[in-house]
């Protein structure tokens, strides 16, 4: 694309998307200051250098609040996505801090919550899965004839598993209006994607399932934005599914225990210089369509409102231990073993 | 929607007629669909060839291909897709060709499926349903029994009916169930002729989670479930005539949530526990069922508690095999016989 060109997005939509890069980032800096003063539970995962992806991908959907817009099933390194679904700041750090007030109340970690209204599902760990799900999701949709579509996220290392073949070969064979994004960040934990497939992209995999794919600039949010929505009107369209790969870089390790010293030094500076938020800021300020006191007035709002949902979030509690027994069934009752109780008492087993 | 006409085959019950056990499972299955919409079938060949078994023969016609969905050979896919489909309301029963075929959704099924309520995404009202059991020469690969496979876990329901008014009342009780059902069906017992029944022509469930009792007795208790329940039974009539030994029987018809208090209740009246499954024995439900007996009746036990099983071996091919392999009549009879006498 010509770098002149916003694809018809007007002021305030491209500074909504500003807005939404900068959230991205600076929830996942607040979350690094949390998880130093010890407020954290389990990994932390950052998007650094990807956020343009989720960004970019989301604000190519329809959203909504009230169960009839499309649906995303975003990853660990996709919150920008589940944000821009309406995924609220405080409930992300809620969920990362297992708070009782979270909204899987402290069951799930990180990104893995729900809300069917806004249109977003929580990944399972095993991400190739949610392929599968997300086939019967959009599946469920093409039978009822509503417009919407889904929108899967997965890493280039999940694109191995056999739950991602087998979700995205129903997909395909269903026509279920299904677009997946693959994010080729380079590395599945410490594994190169050289190692992890044959094919020099991704794009290459979608023939194989006569689906079509394209490869996009992981780091150009408006090229991002372009892909999809392309794809999303030929998914809408009826033509089913689809694949678009984001192509960037991991800058940081897998997770906060991850040095990534097994990465050369010289391709995360390389890849720093193409940062998605740096590039998108200086576009905006050459080609006119924000001041600098915009922009900088929106990174101190997005920055303050991290900061504010954080410090509410850190003061909620824990959820209550005996609450692990709750919602395993809707309707049968779990317990505590009676060999556990202060005084085990056989008549409560 | 317009009343879809019913196929012959499919209203015996309607006409008063005996059905097989196999055919007890298709007239629930037709029931839901027609009962309510949102209840849809996936599976591999169950759409124009009727299913392996011909549990759903006829269904594509009546109901059409968004109803009865031939999946690509991918029970991981077709499963998930269930789940999700479930995610928006619907009511997926996923047909699994041979419930041994059922690993590669084993995925789904624990990590996403059975805890999707728990981790704050609603239950899964799903049936994931097939045949099971050995006794058919299908050697290793077609007569598994998978129900250990998921005993382990919580947020599964495992139903493993012996009887065609079983069968229908607890296949209608796990499509309306808000929550995962594992749903196995004995191909031993699909046409069995002495089980052919006459049902009500009504429309009944019956409730999961409840045992029941299919013999009663007073020396000695076989808690046990599917084929194993008919072997039982021809064991408790040879230990009556012959030895004089009242035996009760305890069919479990779910096994997860087991039905603790049916146990114990006829333990605390015989005294003696013989669990007979046909499934491999070491970690086999005899050993949680001993636990659980262990636990809450240890002082009404007048004798160890013992079980009849498969042996832990893979299901062997040859009949002779195979014979050797299961579970049979005369073992039942022999280790209710050691136990009565203990």
């Amino acid at each position: 694309m010509s770098d002149g060109d916003a694809h018809g997005l007007g002021r305030a939509e491209l500074h909504a998307l500003y807005r939404a890069l900068v959230v991205t980032r600076a929830a996942e800096e607040r979350l690094e200051t949390l998880q130093k003063q010890g407020h954290v539970t389990g990994g932390l995962y950052r998007s650094l250098g990807q956020e343009a992806g989720a960004v970019g991908a989301a604000f190519a959907l329809r959203r909504a609040t009230d169960g009839t817009g499309d649906f995303l099933a975003p990853t660990i390194r996709a919150a920008g996505a589940l944000f821009l679904f309406g995924g609220e700041l405080i409930d992300f750090f809620r969920q990362y801090m297992a708070r009782g007030t979270s909204p899987t109340r402290g069951r799930a970690a990180n990104v893995s919550w729900f809300d069917f209204p806004k249109g977003f599902v929580g990944p399972v760990s095993p991400l190739g899965t949610m392929v599968e799900i997300m086939a019967g999701i959009t599946l469920a949709f093409r039978m009822r004839g509503e417009e919407r579509v889904g929108m899967v996220f997965y890493g280039d290392g999940a694109s191995s598993t056999g739950a991602w073949h087998e979700g995205l070969n129903f997909a395909a064979v269903q026509r279920c209006p299904l677009i997946l994004m693959v994010e080729n960040n380079q590395w599945a934990f410490s594994t190169p994607t050289s190692r992890n497939t044959r094919v020099a992209s991704f794009v290459e995999k979608g023939p194989g399932y006569g689906i079509g794919a394209e490869s996009v600039d992981g780091t150009d949010v408006l090229a991002v934005f372009d892909a999809v929505r392309r794809a999303a009107a030929l998914v809408r369209a009826g033509e089913g599914t689809r694949m678009v790969e984001l192509r960037y870089f991991r800058r940081k390790g897998h997770a906060q225990h991850d040095p990534q010293d097994y990465v050369d030094p010289a391709l995360i500076a390389e890849w720093e210089k193409r940062d998605p938020i740096d590039r998108f800021r200086s576009r905006m300020l050459e080609r006119g369509w924000a001041s600098e006191e915009e922009l900088l007035a929106i990174e101190e709002e997005e920055f303050e409102r991290c900061r504010a949902a954080a410090e509410r979030a850190v003061a909620e509690p824990l959820p209550h231990g005996p609450d692990a027994v709750l919602d395993v069934y809707t309707d049968t009752e779990t317990r505590r073993p009676w060999t556990r109780a202060r005084e085990p008492d056989p008549a409560l087993a | 929607m317009t009343q879809p006409e019913t196929p012959e085959h499919l209203a015996k019950t309607r006409r008063g007629e005996a059905v097989t056990f196999l055919e007890a499972i298709s007239e629930a299955l037709f029931e839901e669909m027609r009962r309510d919409d949102d209840v849809f079938l996936l599976g591999e060949d169950i759409g124009v060839y009727g299913g392996a078994f011909k549990v759903t023969r006829d269904f594509l016609s009546v109901f059409g291909p968004e109803r009865v969905i031939d999946t690509p050979i991918a029970e991981g896919g077709f499963t998930g897709a269930a789940a999700g489909a479930a995610h928006m309301g619907l009511r997926p029963v996923v047909e699994i060709q041979f419930m041994d075929f059922v690993s590669p959704a084993y995925d789904v099924i624990t990590n996403y499926i059975a805890t999707s309520l728990y981790r704050g995404a609603g239950a899964l009202p799903l049936v994931i349903r097939g045949p099971v059991g050995g006794g058919n020469r299908g050697g290793p690969f077609h007569s598994q029994n998978v129900e250990m496979a998921f005993f382990h876990t919580p947020g599964l329901k495992i139903v493993y009916p012996s009887n065609p008014y079983d069968a229908k009342g607890l296949l209608k009780a796990a499509i309306r169930d808000d929550n995962p059902v594992i749903f196995e069906e004995h191909k031993g017992l699909y046409r069995a002729p002495a089980l052919r029944a006459v049902l009500p022509d009504e429309d009944y469930v019956v409730p999961l989670g409840q045992a029941k009792t299919v013999r009663e007795g007073t020396d000695l208790t076989i808690v046990t479930y599917g084929a194993m329940v008919h072997k039982s039974v021809e064991a408790a009539e040879t230990l009556a005539e012959q030895d004089g030994v009242s035996v009760e029987i305890i069919d479990l018809r779910t096994l997860l949530p087991l039905d603790d208090d049916a146990i114990v209740e006829s333990v605390k009246k015989t005294g003696r526990l013989l669990v007979v499954h046909e499934d491999t024995r070491t970690g086999g439900i005899a050993g949680e069922i001993s636990m659980r007996v262990n636990e809450k009746a240890f002082e009404w036990l007048d004798g160890p508690i013992l079980r009849v099983t498969a042996i832990d071996a893979p299901v062997p091919y040859s009949g002779s095999l195979e014979d050797y392999f299961l579970p049979q009549t005369d073992d039942v009879v022999t280790a209710a016989r050691y136990l009565a006498a203990y």
